[in-house]
């Protein structure tokens, strides 16, 4: 426990769910980006998932929607403190992107329209734990929060869980992204507070 | 799991002290703090502050430093402005109750994208939206002290004259500082002697205040989500590279 502040509360918590150290809860939809927001027209999207022999798999945005869509209800937590509980998306499970996919890489470097990236253990995209959403509560994912398509791995700190996603590079060797080489975690687990380089 | 990275040390929570308070409007607050092994920081970077309550209950918020550290009698200082946030948990103590010589747990400097190198020569546009002046505020008080001649032109939409943060001191540096510009927009009411009515800011604010695209300025822009996005959308519009234009939002939220 840190040193008291003198006259410090905190907001009435006795109902107070169960979140990770050093967050609070907001009903609100925070945007937090590091440049502009891309546009992207569905007629032109792609997904890529290019393996680490150079082997490239892609789906349009036709194809993304033909396959089988999960409806994933999950706590969101950003790295600025705020979380997000029982949000409701609709997306593909990277299981299914990554089934039939040949590869004997352990990293994941996910990277979006606009330029952004973020690194991933690939084993971290899989066992129902991460999805390409592109409909958030019920209504298409708006620009502002990655639409069309975002990653979604709700178990990390939310910049994990690219926007604008356009696809993912996997490697034998980890590469820090975007976020991870400006100070952030590089692996960035909520419940371990894993914020920043060294955390 | 950081195969690639070299192993960093981690930014450790320390104390601070409330040493100096400045009230710049209504709504917002300068806290000055004395901390005592603060590493340094470049402008545009943020601190995190935590709160402890005699239970253990602890809250932490994300603020962007104002300016370069200064010394102190005790260690270097370094300062925030707070917008007080309606129904906040957060900012209502340090604007309240947080009193002189008290102290509060921080972190930093964090982030490092969202800030200015002085060696980099290209100009400068800031756009900046209510509170969204303070990450910008510091990069014009490191301009100044480091001696730059880089090129700053400054944007800052606020809803009327008092709501301004940092009024005098800007006056007093569009005025002194060579080659910084200083143009407002207001929002819902206009002083006397300001030309035009309340407005957003819109392409002719942005043509008529900020750089051209083919000068390749940086431009930095930080205020409201909604704010922030619609500048943004303006400037590429106009034809500047989305990988020149830096961007920092803030929600409502406590």
């Amino acid at each position: 426990m840190g040193i008291v502040s003198p006259g410090f509360s905190g907001r009435p918590r006795t109902q107070e769910p169960a979140l990770p150290p050093g967050q609070y809860l907001t009903e609100d939809f925070p945007v937090l980006s590091a440049g502009p927001t891309p546009r992207v027209s569905l007629d032109t999207w792609e997904f890529v998932i290019s393996a680490e022999n150079g082997t490239e798999y892609r789906w349009s945005w036709q194809e993304l929607m033909a396959l089988p869509q999960e409806t994933p209800m999950v706590d969101i937590h950003c790295v600025t403190h705020w979380s997000k509980l029982g949000t409701t998306w609709q997306g593909v499970s990277l299981d299914t992107l990554l089934d039939g996919v040949d590869t004997g890489a352990h990293f994941a470097l996910a990277h979006s329209y606009g330029g952004y990236t973020t690194n991933l253990p690939l084993d971290d995209l899989r066992g129902g734990r991460a999805w390409v959403a592109h409909t958030f509560d019920g209504a298409p994912l708006p620009a502002e929060h990655g639409g069309p398509a975002r990653l979604l791995v709700p178990h990390l700190y939310f910049w994990k869980s690219a926007k604008w996603v356009r696809g993912i590079r996997l490697k034998t060797m980890d590469e820090p992204g975007f976020w991870e080489t400006a100070g952030y975690h590089d692996y960035g687990d909520p419940w371990r507070e894993q914020r920043y380089q060294g955390d | 799991m950081a195969t690639g990275t070299p192993a960093r040390a981690p930014i450790k929570w320390q104390v601070a002290r409330l040493v100096e308070r400045r009230v710049e409007t209504a709504t917002a607050q300068t806290l000055v703090l004395e901390v005592p092994d603060w590493p340094g920081h470049l402008p545009g970077q943020h601190v995190d502050v935590r709160l402890t309550a005699p239970d253990g209950y602890q809250a932490a918020r994300s603020y962007s430093i104002a300016g370069p550290a200064v010394d102190g009698p005790g260690g270097p200082r370094i300062e925030v402005t707070v917008q007080r946030v309606p129904d906040g948990e957060v900012s209502p103590y340090l604007i309240d109750v947080f009193g002189a010589g008290d102290p509060v747990e921080v972190r930093g400097p964090l982030g490092g994208w969202f800030i200015w190198r002085s060696e980099d020569t290209a100009p400068v546009q800031l756009v900046a939206g209510g509170s969204g002046i303070v990450p910008l505020m510091a990069m014009i008080r490191a301009r100044r002290a480091v001696g730059s001649k880089v090129p700053f032109r400054l944007i800052y939409s606020v809803r009327t004259a008092q709501d301004v943060i940092y009024a005098d001191e800007l006056r007093r540096r569009g005025r002194d500082d060579f080659g910084l510009d200083v143009a407002y927009v207001y929002t819902r009411e206009a002083p006397d002697g300001w030309r035009g009515e309340p407005h957003r800011v819109g392409l002719a604010d942005v043509n008529t205040h900020g750089w051209p695209p083919d000068l390749e300025p940086l431009t930095y822009v930080c205020g409201p989500t909604g704010f922030v996005e619609a500048v943004a959308d303006l400037l590429v519009g106009l034809g500047h590279a989305s990988r020149r234009i830096r961007t920092e939002r803030f929600g409502p939220t406590g």
